[in-house]
């Protein structure tokens, strides 16, 4: 832990939980991300690690415990205000607006950052053309990085699916968050796509200052780009620590393969 | 940015959108010419202000069934609340405005602000709830407002307005004027309503609802339709978005029921009932969901049809309806949607985005 | 006293809303649709139930039966042609179909009939039962009991038969049912069977108590039941039976004691604000997205 110290944390989770009925589907959830760390959230299926996602979003409320991103508490927050504080998502079961154009996904992500309101944009002002310019150009730099340069014209609902995946990650990005929330970004993929987005989250990491969390089955993945990682088990936290730590804890093992 | 303009209206982006001023634009000439000359017919020239009536509150229902997807069954309630405010506008600045345009503006766009108050104050418990529970609460709304404006009774004299609910009892000075009646509506309405402001009108509203969609709230509304919750999860608020859709739909249904009402010497409040809700949608789903040029033009359509048929009497409204139904049918068969689709590509090879999203 | 008494025939009034409502929720439940053009049926109920009576001069009980057939074969006639090729198609779709179904219907029955009202016979005596001061009539007392019997056996078929559970399955997943060996388009029909023959049963009841019969006689209580079925929570069974009762109990006690005009906006302000309290009606099944 000591080379962190120098390291500002970005989300601190504390004594988290939430209850479905009488069902406990996370308990007693403790983790701290850093600045610029890529964390790694892994777990047998049914485990809730998306249960953890929807909470640190508020798309759920937890039932226990406390979220602090970049330093706030987001108890009394919505979906929308945990976004504009800094935390961006992807979807295990994507979710993009497929009848918008791949561009126009991109750009809706830029919303908090436009500034002309409904009136400007009804009266075409200078400030409308200025700011619509400016999105229109990081919209398609941020396709680039991910490749979809040349589908920014298509319907975002007619690409394929690893492009749909990348697709989602642009449009999280364009939000600016500081923490970047990866559902299974590589669920579906083949193992040379697989390759290509590891470059990419790190590329991600580094070109934008930004710290990523990430949901993932694919232990290559998982292994080769988190420096820490927390493994979920029937909702609480079975083991937390370095790839190496995780992979010979046998807590870890027993949990994946069973007696 | 200037030199571009003209080249930019007829780009893949806005093609269909400046076909759409033209068509309006032509079909204006058209009829101003037919018109001037004595060759179109009495029952047309009565029908011209009504059917731009339509088209706005077609155009404004597309906003919120179309863009923002959420299906609005009391357009016609909107209408109304334009119709009888523009017709009290028009007739309480009757001495104060002789000029009969610019009180006909100024009655459409009192129709239009109390169009919106009253979307706003509807869209915060409508906009709460989702699907067809979102639906029937537009339409009793839609009740609502027939049922309470049957209900108004207000008048106009030196001293001001006079307004009594349930019974008449307004007593008005000499000279006043009885603006609403209750049940019986509004009687002896200067009729000032016309064809050309009707079409400004329809310019007017195109510019709102396209400039509208080609910028942020345009796209965030089509995103909260498309995803409600990816859409919060990168900051929209859906609320905000759907109540900024349900505003501006309501307020063009406000302006056009005031050119409406304004077309006639008397109106009830019935006519703005559940029926005319679901004409106006008809048009709405008819010329194509998110589609201004399918709107306005299904709509001069639909709106003719009944009077194109009118040869055959009676059997008019049966084959409408059967025409309706045709339609529905054809264009959800299979087959169809195989043969059209192979049409399109071959039409547009190059305009892939357009083909999704227009 | 004149409060119990204005109770017993809300409670008449709703009674016709239930058994309408009953059809629409049956149909939203199975075929996920609006049919906006069940009230027309009602319509047709009440012209069919006219004839038989007046033309036919066929006992009550056989006229009933007569305009039950005549709205069954007709609401699965229209489900088969017009409804049917819309499986696929967006609810707006079928949305749009059935108001041109609607408008098909009124415009028939005006081209056969005239637009012109038609005097219903008065088919039960103008008697009333005087219960403990407070006089019931006949009529009130058959509408309530009916709706009982209907609401009964309706529940009972549909938990204790076959045809039942297979309702139920459809309602839940047509997919699944599908795999099970449920013959889903046999289902559908059915539910616009029983849909229709109850919007007959209620056209009768209808006409006894207001016996006036017109083209468009179908479009508000159409419209009312509709309501009550949302009111209920639209899918339910026991919801359209409870919104149905409610609604028309609201009515008549906003007539009586708060305006007569007003009545049907106090009717739908009601809705609006059960809704704002329970978004899916009073017994209707919550909706969660999978996130």
């Amino acid at each position: 832990m000591s080379e962190m110290n120098n390291r500002t944390p970005v989300l601190k989770v504390r004594d988290l939980g939430i209850d479905f009925g009488g069902l406990t589907a996370v308990n007693e959830l403790n983790m701290t991300v850093y600045d610029r760390e890529i964390y790694g959230l892994i777990g047998p299926n049914g485990a809730g690690k998306t249960t953890v996602f929807n909470m640190l979003t508020k798309v759920y409320t937890p039932t226990r415990g406390t979220i602090e991103l970049c330093g706030v508490n987001t108890e009394k927050m919505n979906t929308v205000d945990v976004n504009k504080l800094g935390a961006a998502r992807t979807f295990q079961n994507i979710r993009l607006f497929m009848k918008l154009s791949v561009l126009d996904n991109v750009k809706t992500g830029m919303h908090n950052k436009i500034t002309y309101s409904p009136l400007e944009a009804v009266l075409r002002t200078k400030k409308y053309y200025a700011q619509e310019k400016e999105v229109d150009e990081k919209a398609r730099e941020l396709l680039k990085i991910f490749d979809l340069q040349d589908s920014a014209d298509l319907i975002a609902g007619n690409l394929p699916y690893g492009a749909q995946r990348r697709l989602e990650i642009a449009r999280a990005l364009a939000t600016e968050p500081k923490l970047l929330l990866l559902d299974e970004p590589a669920a579906g993929m083949n193992p040379q796509e697989t390759a290509e987005l590891m470059d990419v989250i790190r590329f991600v990491r580094d070109h934008f200052g930004i710290a990523i969390l990430l949901i993932e089955h694919d232990m290559k993945l998982v292994m080769g780009i988190c420096e820490r990682i927390t493994v979920l088990n029937y909702g609480m936290k079975l083991a937390e620590g370095t790839p190496e730590e995780i992979q010979a804890d046998p807590q870890v093992v027993k949990a994946y393969l069973g007696e | 940015m200037k030199k571009n303009i003209f080249a930019s209206m007829f780009d893949q982006k806005h093609r269909s959108r400046t076909v759409t001023y033209l068509i309006v634009i032509v079909s204006y000439i058209v009829l101003e010419i037919l018109m001037k000359t004595g060759n179109l017919s009495s029952l047309f020239t009565s029908l011209l202000v009504p059917v731009c009536a339509y088209i706005v509150a077609a155009i404004g229902l597309n906003l919120n069934v179309g863009f923002s997807g959420e299906l609005n069954l009391g357009q016609a309630g909107f209408m109304s609340v334009g119709a009888f405010t523009g017709i009290c506008v028009s007739g309480a600045l009757g001495g104060l405005i002789p000029n009969t345009v610019v009180r006909l503006l100024a009655s459409l766009i009192a129709g239009a602000l109390m169009a919106a108050v009253f979307g706003y104050l509807i869209g915060v418990p409508v906009l709460k709830l989702q699907g067809d529970y979102l639906a029937i609460v537009t339409l009793a709304f839609g009740q609502i407002i027939k049922s309470v404006i049957t209900n108004i009774y207000l008048g106009f004299d030196g001293t001001g307005f006079h307004m009594s609910f349930v019974d008449n009892k307004v007593k008005l000075e000499p000279g006043g004027k009885m603006l609403l009646n209750g049940p019986m509506g509004a009687t002896g309405t200067d009729r000032i309503a016309t064809f050309t402001v009707g079409v400004l009108l329809i310019l007017a509203a195109l510019v709102i609802v396209y400039n509208l969609i080609y910028s942020r709230s345009g796209r965030a509304i089509m995103a909260a339709r498309d995803n409600r919750i990816a859409a919060e999860s990168i900051g929209i608020s859906v609320s905000k978005t759907k109540m900024l859709a349900f505003v501006v739909s309501a307020s063009l249904a406000g302006a056009a029921g005031a050119l409406f009402g304004l077309n006639y010497s008397t109106l009830l409040p019935n006519k703005f009932d559940f029926n005319m809700s679901i004409l106006v949608l008809v048009y709405v789903v008819l010329g194509g969901l998110g589609n201004m040029t399918g709107t306005v033009t299904a709509t001069v359509i639909l709106v003719l049809l009944p009077e194109l048929l009118r040869s055959l009497q009676d059997y008019r409204m049966l084959i409408y309806a059967v025409i309706l139904i045709s339609i529905m049918l054809i264009s959800n068969n299979e087959n169809m949607k195989v043969t059209a689709e192979r049409l399109k590509k071959k039409l547009s090879r190059k305009n892939l985005k357009e083909a999704g999203n227009e | 006293m004149a409060f119990l008494s204005y109770l017993i025939n809300g409670l008449g009034l709703g009674s016709v809303y239930a058994i309408i409502a009953l059809g629409y929720t049956m149909v939203y439940g199975i075929a996920k649709m609006l049919n906006f053009a069940h009230g027309d049926i009602i319509m047709i109920g009440a012209y069919a139930a006219f004839f038989a009576l007046n033309a036919f001069h066929l006992p009550l009980l056989v006229a009933v039966l007569f305009s039950v057939a005549v709205c069954t074969v007709l609401g699965v006639l229209v489900e088969r042609l017009a409804y049917k090729p819309l499986r696929q198609a967006t609810s707006l779709s079928v949305l749009i179909t059935a108001i041109g179904v609607s408008y098909f219907l009124q415009n028939s029955a005006q081209l056969l009939w005239s637009s012109a009202t038609k005097v219903f016979p008065s088919v039960i005596s103008g008697g009333a039962l005087n219960l403990g001061g407070v006089s019931v009539s006949y009529l009130t007392l058959i509408t309530v009991l009916v709706c009982i019997v209907v609401m009964t056996c309706l529940t009972l078929f549909i938990n204790r038969t076959k045809t039942g559970s297979a309702m139920r399955a459809c309602s839940e997943d047509k997919g699944a049912a599908t795999l099970m060996g449920i013959n889903v388009n046999r289902i559908i029909s059915i539910t616009f069977a029983i849909g229709s023959g109850l919007a007959a049963i209620a056209a009768v009841l209808l006409c006894a108590t207001y016996p006036s019969v017109y083209p468009t006689l179908g479009s508000m209580p159409g419209i009312k039941a509709f309501t009550a079925a949302v009111f209920g929570g639209i899918g339910s069974v026991p919801g359209a039976f409870l919104g149905g009762l409610l609604l028309g109990v609201i009515e008549i006690l906003a007539k009586a004691y708060i305006s007569t005009q007003l009545s049907d906006a106090i009717v739908f302000t009601v809705l609006i604000i059960v809704l704002l309290i329970k978004p899916t009606g009073l017994l209707g099944r919550k909706i969660s997205e999978k996130v």
